[in-house]
């Protein structure tokens, strides 16, 4: 009914209402660049067949050599994944997933054991060059420590002597499985179980790696761990399983990055991040995403399922989420923060960037269990082109949680009039001191704005970046330097060609 | 779960069998075209079933336990006495009430007379029978029985109501208060499904006041359906207010379309009822439309009330205001729900949403979901929520100038509630609402 009363604008007055031709070119211009980390390496790889059965499970577990309350415990995974449904309740529309028709495990084959990084495949070391992630010692100079998982195996960890110097374990999941089967099998499944969602399960039945990171108590982290993903083999889908525990009085900042090739067919990634804060630990953990999102039509590009959650397990524990989303075709992700410990903080800063066809649905959860527990979300959505950006979050504060303090905003940005933004706060309250306070605004970029930064001889793509810097300024300085400066520059080239 | 399936198949039957009473006690008024409807409206609500806590709409609000009561369609035409329904109309508004019973119109207790011929403000089934225009062409238009199951519920099981039609260029002179009342007379709980539908014309402009009692004590469910039409630069205020008994159930629809330069005001009141839920749904379809939406519930005990509001910009330049407020005691739950819906192209839309509300025990539960979805570039929407307690600063300031706590806690819960009351355009409802719960402010 009210969609035939909805009348089509004139083309004259269209002009008008949304800025000047030349305004409407720049944007078609910055929304239409191309996505600059789409090439694949052609590294010999080592994949089980296609398909998902307890076989796979086997041959994934024997592969990695893992003791038998891995394997069990994955089976337990899978057994109760195949009852599960797929769910369907997030603001995103996909094609349905074949689950039998990929594979559930790819490695880059490896020649013999590595005993140093110089032993790497060179193949795979230009690869992480071309992304900018130089495992060699290159990162000396920037003191970042990264561990690089490809197709789900992680292939190097830089500075592990360094860390080892402070107790500190960062490796990746496997090692881990291998070396700390006792932390592994204390933590794994602690705060997101195998039971949790559809593609949480599904993780913890076959994922293959991931990274693992231990700080011991009182221990500060020198520098600043990472990780980075990358998906290269075709049909294939990415686990990767990332564990943090922060012992009493520990301190880390992690950073994570992922990148794609370009695909016509879709890809799944689903991952799962846990996060464990004892007593006064503060983890905070930044994610910059840039999986490949699609064409311009909207083909291709990766399915991001990601379930991320941190527990404040005691007092005065702090975890902290910055994620800068701007790739994927379509994104399902809600890093949460439990407070069950009391005087616990849990933070989330998020700038969720979508163009052309792009589909986002995320947010947060923060579960306020705890005395005096305090929550900041802060949410920037852009959305260009023909993306719909949704953010949806919960706040619950439990009945014995007095005193629990949340703030929220969210803001949405639009750029073109093709495109949705949408928000689905949820707020539950349990206890009568609570204070918790959620806003948000929807707008575009001023006209007056642009027209400013013109009559100062800025052009309007430069204004654009400007002004959507600008708006994301209160979740960039959360990031590190390094990750704030790629940031930005990300924000720059997946908005190239949108400005209105 | 299985417990679920055997109540939903339970009521399902009840409906159908009801269904066939009904129909069958229809005698002449079955040949209508409406009859149509309500068939296809049960046969409908067979298919959709009682709403459980799995659907997102109704996460919050468990409806089952009303289901639990054993059920009968209200008896039509129970006796009800002049003077009990005195206490229920507004100082000075007595003579301009549609009294009904058990959503039946009542020309007995009514009292509303109007001198102009053109306007009509009577029975629905009457209208029905004429083949009234505007029936035709509104009832059962907006209110969509293929999705909302109370909505089909209702439209199965209308028998009457009230109809009110304000031709163009009309300026009614008085409110109009329309008083819902349930009288049980069974063991069995009533379920009354009273209907309103009211069309005013270009230009006209009125102030419709619905409230609803219980007239003895019990359990009962009125499942209300309103329509609201609104022509061109129409004006129409509407105040609904529910004063229903702790124990009965209460689930109103109310669905709103706007045409071009109309104006539409509402401000929703719940006080009584043991499980409430509100849908008020405002579709803006025509340019340089606004829409003011403003709610205030108190709950005690262990009372449930759900508003849930729904606002759709379908058309550029329009304007939307929204305010909830509530105040929860005991181990009462509260629900609101407001989503606010930008259509691409509905450009230049500026749509702004708030809910506060304060917690006065542990016990207390709230629910706030504001929802935005927008698919228009050139908007400015905003939406808030928050929920806590009272001002401290505020409470320190009256404390300090020698008011004590109870008091001071009552003036700023009073403060807190006249924001909404203030919006009340009609001086008398808007007076003894605010006697009414500063009555119970003082408890």
């Amino acid at each position: 009914m009210s969609d035939a009363a909805m009348k089509e604008l004139p083309k004259s007055d269209y002009d008008d209402k949304f800025g000047s031709q030349e305004q409407q070119e720049t944007i078609e211009r910055i929304t239409k660049s191309e996505y600059k980390w789409g090439w694949t390496t052609d590294i010999e790889m080592e994949t089980a067949p296609k398909g998902l059965n307890e076989e796979i499970i086997h041959f994934i577990s024997q592969k990695k050599n893992e003791p038998a309350f891995m394997l069990e415990w994955r089976l337990k995974a899978f057994r109760h994944w195949q009852k599960m449904e797929e769910p369907r309740w997030p603001n995103v529309q996909y094609n349905n997933i074949d689950y039998q028709n990929a594979y559930y495990y790819a490695a880059p084959k490896k020649q013999k054991q590595l005993k140093s990084l110089d032993e790497v495949d060179p193949k795979l070391r230009e690869t992480f060059d071309k992304l900018g992630i130089s495992i060699t010692e290159q990162k000396r100079l920037t003191g970042v420590a990264v561990d690089a998982v490809m197709d789900s195996v992680s292939v190097a960890t830089t500075f592990k002597a360094e860390l080892a110097k402070h107790g500190i374990i960062f490796c990746s999941f496997s090692e881990a499985v291998q070396n700390h089967p006792e932390l592994v099998k204390k933590y794994i499944g602690s705060v997101v179980p195998y039971t949790d969602n559809f593609y949480a399960a599904l993780n913890s039945a076959v994922f293959s790696d991931g990274s693992f990171c231990y700080i011991p108590k009182g221990v500060r982290c020198p520098m600043e761990l990472s990780t980075y993903f990358r998906i290269n083999a075709a049909n294939t889908g990415q686990f990767e399983r990332t564990l943090i525990v922060a012992e009493e009085g520990a301190y880390v900042s992690y950073l994570e990055g992922c990148t794609a090739p370009m695909r016509d067919e879709n890809q799944l990634h689903a991952a799962v991040v846990e996060i464990v804060a004892h007593k006064g630990a503060e983890v905070k953990y930044s994610t910059v995403q840039n999986w490949y999102p699609g064409d311009a039509e909207g083909k291709g590009g990766i399915y991001n399922f990601v379930t991320k959650r941190g527990i404040c397990l005691d007092d005065n524990a702090k975890i902290s989420w910055t994620q800068v989303e701007t790739g994927s075709a379509v994104t399902w992700k809600y890093p949460s923060v439990i407070l069950k410990g009391d005087n616990t903080v849990g933070e989330f800063y998020s700038v969720a960037l979508t163009n052309n066809f792009q589909q986002a649905d995320t947010g947060t959860k923060m579960i306020h269990l705890g005395k005096n527990t305090r929550s900041t979300i802060i949410s920037k959505g852009i959305s260009a082109g023909k993306s719909q950006n949704s953010y949806r979050g919960l706040v619950r504060v439990g009945k014995n949680a007095e005193n629990a303090r949340n703030f929220s905003q969210c803001d949405s940005l639009l750029i073109g009039d093709r495109c949705g933004a949408h928000t689905f706060p949820y707020l539950e309250v349990h206890n009568k001191s609570a204070k918790i306070e959620h806003e948000a605004t929807t707008s575009k970029v001023g006209e007056d704005q642009i027209f400013y930064c013109n009559q100062r001889g800025i052009s309007t793509e430069d204004a654009i970046g400007i002004i959507v810097n600008g708006y994301c300024k209160e979740v960039f300085k959360e990031l590190p330097m390094e990750f704030a400066v790629e940031a930005q520059k990300l924000l720059a080239i997946s908005l190239e060609g949108s400005v209105g | 779960m299985p417990q679920r399936a055997i109540l939903d198949h339970e009521f399902i039957d009840w409906t159908k069998s009801s269904f066939q009473l009904l129909e069958n006690g229809l005698n002449g008024s079955a040949r209508l075209p409406f009859h149509g409807v309500r068939k296809a409206a049960v046969a409908q609500f067979a298919k959709l079933g009682l709403p459980t806590t799995r659907d997102e709409e109704w996460k919050y609000t468990n409806v089952l336990p009303i289901f639990k009561n054993q059920f009968a369609l209200a008896n039509q035409e129970p006796v009800v006495a002049k003077n009990a329904i005195d206490a229920f109309g507004f100082e000075g508004l007595r003579d301009k009430m549609i009294v009904l019973v058990n959503g039946r119109f009542s020309k007995e207790l009514s009292t509303l007379a109007i001198d102009d011929s053109t306007v009509k403000v009577g029975s629905l089934s009457d209208a029905i029978a004429r083949g009234e225009k505007a029936v035709q062409e509104h009832l059962s238009r907006y209110a969509d029985f293929n999705s909302e199951p109370f909505v089909a519920l209702n439209t199965a099981f209308t028998l009457d109501g009230t109809f009110i039609h304000i031709p163009d260029d009309i300026s009614m002179p008085h409110p109009i208060h329309l008083c819902h009342i349930v009288v049980a007379e069974d063991a069995a709980a009533a379920i009354a499904s009273p209907r309103t539908l009211m069309v005013v014309g270009k230009n006209s402009q009125v102030h419709l006041i619905e409230s609803y009692h219980t007239l003895e004590e019990s359990a009962h469910l009125t499942n209300a359906v309103t329509e609201v039409v609104l022509e061109q630069g129409a004006t129409v205020e509407h105040i609904k207010m529910q004063l229903e008994s702790k124990s009965a159930y209460h689930i109103a629809a109310s669905t709103v379309h706007q045409a071009e330069k109309s104006c539409f005001s509402s401000v929703n009141i719940d006080l009584g009822g043991a499980i409430v839920r509100n849908n008020l749904n405002v579709v803006l379809n025509g340019e340089n439309a606004e829409s003011h939406l403003y709610g205030f519930f108190r709950t005690t005990g262990s009372q449930l009330i759900d508003n849930h509001t729904f606002i759709d910009h379908a058309v550029p330049n329009c304007e939307s205001n929204e305010l909830y407020k509530g105040i929860l005691d005991d181990s009462s739950k509260g629900v609101f729900n407001g989503k606010v819906l930008v259509r691409q192209d509905a450009q230049k839309t500026n749509a702004f949403q708030e809910s506060k509300c304060l917690l006065l025990t542990d016990d207390a539960v709230m629910y706030a979901k504001p929802q935005l979805e927008i698919f228009a570039d050139d908007v400015k929407c905003s939406h808030g929520a928050t929920v806590g307690q009272l001002d401290e600063d505020a409470q320190f300031y009256l404390r300090s100038r020698g008011i004590g706590e109870e008091k001071a806690n009552s003036i700023l819960r009073h403060a807190f509630a006249s924001d909404i009351f203030e919006r009340i355009e009609v001086a008398e409802v808007r007076d003894m609402l605010e006697s009414l719960v500063f009555e119970h402010f003082n408890d």
